[in-house]
């Protein structure tokens, strides 16, 4: 089974009129296995991480997708209701502002059961269940099903956010700056439960992120990104331990020390 | 109608001289009803989807009806006989300002009894009487998206109608019940129509939605401030949606109607004094009459009649 890469990207390319959003980029993706993209602000990883996730058109190159029956698809070459059912089932989003993944004006429990009934569950009762479950393994109190996300704090919500996105029991998972506007001992607990999740679930992830702390944390490989080009990719704790370019040389030795 | 027509043709007073103003009949020129047509027509081929239309400008404001009104414009001819309900009632002031509407520019007969009517307008119910095939029912919608306090944007609601996702009807539901520990929409309730599109039924109470199931009537929605037309062709599954561990039911009276005695109907609430008196009645006005003339008998309609007698 996992002698196959879940997603084939070749040489996709993004361009903002003639602007480049991210260039030639090509990878494979294994299962289990999580793939950090690291930059600086305007490097392309948002661009890339939202092209992979079929949120954004690329100008050119494909990305192939190994479905649960074992065939590849083109996501591009999928009709839009296929990508939505795939996007809802197969796949999570995790944005870095929970606002915008999460509905402010449900209730948690709403929020983690929406997955379930779009994909036609309509037992009420399996449903709070599987949502308090889940809840609770993301550490939210199970009294809290029924408040709105809006009374959570920052932590809290985007472990919601996680939650509702797991419940289906996705194979891949895409995470732009999971940990941004988190402080640090937040983001520490929120980075070991991903991490928990993603080694119990067997998940594979793509984590979007400017801070080399969170993807030594969770990666096991990582691609450096600067101007729209990959300039660096290996595994994790070698680009750490040893950056070869120039680029990664410098965005290493700049971690604060304290 | 085999009698001559004595009415004034619309546009014309009594003596016949034609005015300054005279309307087209019905009120609507007849490219606009054309137009309109044409919307029903698809609505109709397509039951539940809601089809945009061109909506005029009414001589009433948004919120009085004025959907509903250009789609009864639009299917009016000078032998159709009128229904225009308010809640059920006849004789409150939105029904009887659009039955004299339509008096004054089609110059077609009104009545009040439901099995008389060829086209019944209505706000937020539908009559007691059970419709009959050939009769058609003109709804005035508000709102006509179900998801829309869900969803709003127009662009994604209308993809998720196109790809089916209706996921999010149920969101609203599983909020009802983990609020309130039972579907507490009470109207307006969601409906499927035909196993395909989900359906605002405006906001008739949830009550009313087994009648609208396999309905031998024609059932049209116009919301003019909206510009949709939609429909439910007569004999189509129109089904509540629901829970398994928690079905669709709808609401249940513990008395019968204070004047008439029925019960199995829907009741308003009248508030008789400021110490807490009230009595329950019949929503439709015309349903309660009728049977107060077959001789049906409430708890409160003697008191009635002995008070106006000992008043006289």
């Amino acid at each position: 089974m996992s002698d196959m890469p879940l997603l084939k990207v070749r040489s996709l390319s993004k361009f903002y009129g003639n602007r480049i959003g991210c260039h030639d980029v090509s990878f494979d993706l294994w299962p289990g296995e999580v793939l950090a993209i690291v930059g600086e602000s305007g490097s392309g990883k948002t661009t890339l991480l939202n092209c992979l996730s079929t949120r954004l058109m690329p100008s050119t190159g494909d990305v192939q997708y190994r479905m649960r029956d074992g065939d590849y698809r083109d996501l591009f070459r999928m009709s839009e209701a296929e990508r939505r059912v795939l996007m809802r089932t197969d796949w999570g989003f995790v944005h870095q502002n929970p606002a915008d993944g999460l509905r402010m004006t449900v209730s948690a429990g709403a929020n983690v059961g929406e997955r379930l009934m779009a994909v036609g569950d309509r037992h009420y009762g399996r449903i709070r269940a599987t949502a308090s479950e889940w809840l609770s393994r993301v550490e939210i109190d199970t009294d809290r099903i029924d408040d709105q996300p809006r009374a959570f704090s920052g932590g809290m919500r985007q472990r919601l956010q996680i939650a509702r996105n797991l419940v289906t029991s996705p194979r891949l998972v895409f995470m732009d700056e999971p940990t941004g506007g988190l402080d640090v001992s937040v983001q520490a607990r929120l980075l070991d439960l991903v991490r928990g999740l993603v080694s119990d679930l067997g998940l594979s992830a793509i984590v979007v992120t400017h801070d080399l702390a969170v993807a030594r944390l969770l990666s096991h490989r990582m691609m450096v990104m600067k101007g729209g080009h990959v300039i660096e990719h290996g595994l994790t704790d070698r680009v750490l331990d040893d950056p070869r370019e120039p680029y990664t040389q410098l965005l290493v030795s700049s971690i604060l020390q304290v | 109608m085999s009698a001559p027509d004595t009415r004034p043709a619309p546009g014309q007073d009594s003596a016949g001289e034609t005015e300054l103003a005279a309307y087209n009949f019905a009120y609507l020129d007849e490219q606009t009803k054309r137009m309109i047509r044409r919307a029903i027509l698809k609505a109709i081929a397509i039951p539940g989807y809601q089809v945009p239309f061109a909506s005029r400008e009414m001589p009433m404001p948004y919120g009085w009806g004025t959907g509903g009104v250009q789609v009864t414009a639009a299917i009016i001819g000078p032998e159709d006989v009128l229904k225009v309900i308010d809640q059920g009632a006849d004789d409150t002031t939105n029904a009887v300002s659009i039955r004299a509407f339509f008096q004054k520019v089609a110059a077609v007969r009104a009545t009040t009894h439901t099995a008389d009517a060829t086209i019944i307008q209505t706000r937020h119910r539908i009559p007691e009487h059970t419709l009959q095939e050939g009769q058609v029912l003109v709804y005035q919608v508000p709102i006509p998206e179900p998801l829309r306090f869900l969803e709003p944007r127009e662009t994604e609601t209308r993809k998720m109608h196109a790809l089916e996702e209706y996921g999010l009807m149920h969101v609203k539901l599983y909020e009802d019940i983990a609020r309130h520990g039972r579907i507490a929409t009470t109207y307006a309730y969601p409906v499927k129509v035909h196993g395909r599109y989900v359906m605002d039924p405006s906001p008739t109470p949830k009550f009313d939605n087994p009648k609208m199931h396999r309905s031998e009537a024609l059932q049209l929605f116009g919301a003019g401030r909206e510009k949709r037309i939609y429909a439910v062709p007569p004999h189509t599954d129109v089904v509540s949606l629901d829970f398994e561990d928690h079905p669709f039911e709808v609401q249940q009276f513990d008395r019968p109607c204070a004047l008439c005695g029925a019960t199995h109907v829907y009741l308003d609430e009248v508030v008789l004094d400021d110490r807490g008196g009230r009595m329950f009645v019949c929503s439709d006005t015309d349903y309660c009459e009728t049977r107060q003339a077959e001789g049906h008998v409430g708890e409160m309609l003697a008191t009635t009649a002995t008070d106006r007698e000992a008043a006289e």
